[in-house]
């Protein structure tokens, strides 16, 4: 065994990011690591490189106990990472990107020419004939990968780190990158990738493990997985665990939105989708398979750049969110901490917020509307809160959510995007919240609901919407939306090879 | 062909094309008399804008430069006056001075993660009280070493002067190239000016980098204040506000990416001769007033922000395409 960590433990103020994870690369192979959203790969991957002390276990390299202080430190070890934003430098030359730091000298001075060769030595056996003295910014991204790959190589040169590469390249692009991830596989060299593209995993892994909650899950040999067994191991669910369902519980109100066309070259492929008045639409897919983007692109903070949004009225301008929430739209997003919340502001401010920006500056809620407003929604949404007047950041992940519920539900929005809204809260906050969006729906607002949580999406929808590869690929509806039926959607291009075959 | 190199190539341009526009009105300004005093007028400007080109580099922004060199002149003639020291050791104590000045500046903005310009907006306020600390009044300088150094000047054919100071400026250009350009502490300026977090994990050394940028802005801005003071040959504290405005606009008229990251050493000292070459012209022309020096480097500024700004784009349209 290449690189072994044994029993990785790491925690965070309130959480276990990593418990008691065991991890083993072999020199030669390549193995996929995966996992959704907070399922810990990139805290291995943390502490693998010494971006993050850990607070247990051992990491093994070569069969020595090692101690990854730093990034620069773990390199030094042989652990080298290439992160999805290549990490080097567009105003410096290529030969000064590999170089850098190690340029060769001549009488203190650099010397061009050395530098220039050394370069070229890197970059040998990556097939790439580029001109090494031109700024790293003129070539495409999947040629900065591979050039940030060979330095990584070159200065660790046992274990490789990919986190994420894909990314941001096209599918030739992929292909280039997959050749050089193969040679450096024949070299000895032992590669982790990570990757929400399973195509890509199954294309180029040897073996693939599973993180889930922080816990290791399963770690097997890639030849021996099908997707949808993959794809339970990454979503925790068995099929044949089926979940209950309120189909047909609520009757569809009239049509309140058409959107023909949707669509922004690069983020997600154009869709259709009609929204009835007193509906939930639930949205499944993998991370990265153009969910959260499609939120986006329907409340203007991504520019649509195809495609209409219409009402019964006529069609709407969804440029900006500003012009989004004048239409009656709101929008949860997937990460409180950075978009939802502003944590020093008190849970008054914070559920005033949207309302008093749709008001415009020149006429202020009253202070006393405020805190009765404030009131109300502590009450009615039984938000654990000291109260009002207390910083959101204090209170606990659940809560948190409610007061962001709260501030759109003051808006009375028609139409209300719900981006993970049970990400990271506890079971009983999880259970208010879904009772909360049935009760919204019954008051006549319409809700978009992303959730990795299938069972969750078969609790509340009344259709779902399933996305994959940046393109809605299915729709379920009434009593076809299972988790197993949800499963095979996403999982839908291996079961086609399968038929076939 | 490299964009990055385009300004270089546009300041050069520039500057020859408004020496011809210059020499078609007045044949006399192509004269070794003219580039003679062009060299040594504007020496100290030229001095402390090769420093400013490497804090420009990195992203940074050093205003101390203009207080720094005024501080210099008192320094030196304070010393000169009530000491018996000669001329080059006070030069030396003062080199020291402005670099551990510099340095401490570049050590501030790194530990306390502050912004340059903040930082080094209080250190143009403290320079210029020190300077007022010192005397009110200009001090005249009378040390015969210092007649010496006024008056070396080698004769160039056609009568011009290409004086001491002149040629501590091309010095201080040609050394600045090398730093830059030719080593390993030149590549990290620029690896930090790309993106900081991005030069820590290629696993530049940023507190150490930082801290010698500002030192030797420092060490320029002490000699520049060296050479100020023997071309003026006093020390006065109210001298030379504002030079540091006037070294940043040189450096940004050199080409060299205000935003950090690109640019030349190069290009800052025909971005400096540029400017001296609008005086020249004021001069000769005895009817204009010296505003229009500002006016027309206003303009230059101008032209220069949207010609970087255009050559991003365009960049950024490539690598799409």
């Amino acid at each position: 065994m290449l690189l072994h960590a044994r029993g990785l433990t790491k925690r965070f103020p309130g959480t276990v990011a990593l418990d008691n994870v065991e991890f083993g690369l072999a020199a030669g192979e390549v193995h996929a690591l995966l996992g959704e959203n907070g399922a810990g790969k990139s805290t291995l991957i943390k502490c693998l490189t010494g971006a993050y002390r850990r607070d247990g276990g051992e990491i093994l390299l070569d069969g020595r106990a090692v101690d990854p202080q730093s990034t620069a430190h773990a390199q030094e070890l042989g652990i080298g990472t290439v992160y999805q934003e290549v990490n080097l430098l567009p105003n410096l030359t290529v030969a000064e990107n590999l170089t850098l730091g190690r340029q060769p000298r001549r009488l203190g001075l650099v010397s061009r020419r050395a530098m220039r060769s050394l370069a070229r030595e890197m970059l040998d056996g990556y097939g790439l004939s580029i001109d090494v003295d031109r700024d790293l910014g003129a070539y495409s991204v999947a040629v900065q990968q591979i050039i940030a790959i060979a330095r990584a190589v070159h200065l660790s040169g046992k274990v490789l780190i990919l986190d994420e590469p894909t990314a941001s390249l096209d599918a030739r692009e992929v292909a280039l990158l997959f050749d050089v991830v193969r040679g450096l596989r024949e070299r000895g060299l032992g590669i982790v990738f990570v990757s929400h593209f399973l195509d890509q995993v199954f294309a180029i892994s040897d073996r693939i493990t599973v993180l889930r909650n922080g816990r290791h899950v399963a770690t097997t040999e890639a030849a021996s997985l099908d997707r949808v067994r993959l794809i339970n191991l990454m979503l925790g669910r068995e099929l044949a665990e089926e979940t209950s369902h309120n189909h047909g519980r609520r009757e569809a109100g009239a049509e309140l939105l058409r959107a023909e066309g949707l669509g922004r070259r690069g983020r997600i492929t154009p869709f259709d989708l009609t929204i009835r008045s007193g509906e939930v639409i639930g949205m499944a897919g993998l991370l990265g398979s153009g969910r959260t983007e499609t939120a986006e692109v329907l409340f203007g903070a991504t520019a649509p750049d195809s495609g209409t949004v219409r009402d019964a009225k006529g069609p709407l301008d969804l440029s900006t969110p500003a012009r989004a929430i004048a239409a009656g739209f709101g929008f949860a997003p997937e990460d409180r901490k950075t978009d939802g919340i502003i944590g020093d502001l008190t849970v008054r401010e914070n559920i005033a917020l949207a309302l008093q920006a749709h008001r415009g500056w020149a006429r202020p809620i009253p202070r006393a509307e405020q805190r009765r407003m404030a009131d109300e929604y502590i009450r009615r949404l039984d938000i654990r809160t000291p109260g009002a007047e207390k910083p959101v950041g204090l209170l606990s992940g659940g809560n948190q959510q409610k007061v962001i519920l709260a501030r759109w539900l003051a808006m009375n929005p028609r139409f209300l995007i719900l981006d993970e809204p049970t990400r990271g809260i506890d079971v009983g906050a999880h259970a208010e919240v879904l009772r909360l969006i049935n009760e919204m729906v019954s008051s006549g607002m319409s809700l978009l609901v992303i959730s990795s949580e299938l069972e969750e999406l078969v609790a509340v929808s009344d259709r779902v919407i399933v996305v994959r590869d940046r393109r809605h690929v299915a729709e379920l509806a009434g009593q076809a939306i299972t988790t197993e039926a949800i499963v095979n959607a996403i999982a839908a291009p291996e079961a086609k090879q399968e038929a076939r075959a | 062909m490299n964009l990055r190199r385009l300004p270089l190539y546009v300041t050069i341009a520039i500057f020859v094309l408004a020496f011809l526009l210059c020499w078609l009105q007045f044949p006399r300004i192509l004269s070794t008399r003219v580039v003679g005093n062009l060299l040594t007028d504007n020496a100290y400007l030229g001095i402390a804008a090769v420093g400013m080109t490497l804090v420009i580099l990195s992203g940074g922004i050093d205003l101390s430069v203009g207080s720094v060199i005024a501080f210099s002149g008192v320094f030196i003639a304070v010393l000169l006056r009530d000491t018996g020291m000669h001329p080059l050791a006070a030069f030396a104590l003062l080199l020291m001075v402005t670099t551990a000045f510099g340095a401490a500046q570049g050590a501030l903005i790194h530990g306390l993660a502050m912004p340059a310009f903040i930082v080094t907006l209080a250190g143009m306020f403290l320079a210029r009280g020190i300077a007022y600390l010192l005397t009110l009044d200009s001090i005249p300088i009378d040390h015969p070493f210092f007649e010496t150094l006024q008056r070396a000047y080698w004769l160039m054919p056609g009568k011009g002067r290409f004086t001491l100071l002149g040629a501590v400026m091309l010095l201080a250009v040609a050394g600045g190239m090398l730093l830059a350009h030719r080593t390993r502490f030149g590549t990290n300026v620029f690896a930090l000016g790309g993106g900081e977090a991005t030069a820590r994990m290629m696993g530049v050394p940023i507190g150490q980098t930082t801290v010698l940028i500002y030192a030797f802005s420092g060490f320029m801005a002490g000699l520049a204040g060296i050479v100020f003071a023997v071309y003026t040959a006093a020390g006065y504290p109210l001298a030379t506000v504002g030079v540091e405005l006037n070294a940043i606009a040189a450096v940004v008229i050199g080409g060299t990416l205000l935003s950090g990251g690109s640019g030349t050493v190069l290009g800052t000292l025909f971005g400096v001769l540029t400017m001296g070459l609008i005086q020249t012209y004021i001069v000769f022309d005895g009817t204009l007033s010296s505003w229009w020096t500002k006016i027309v480097i206003g303009l230059l500024l101008f032209l220069f922000i949207v010609l970087q700004k255009g050559l991003l784009t365009i960049g950024a349209a490539r690598r799409a395409a």
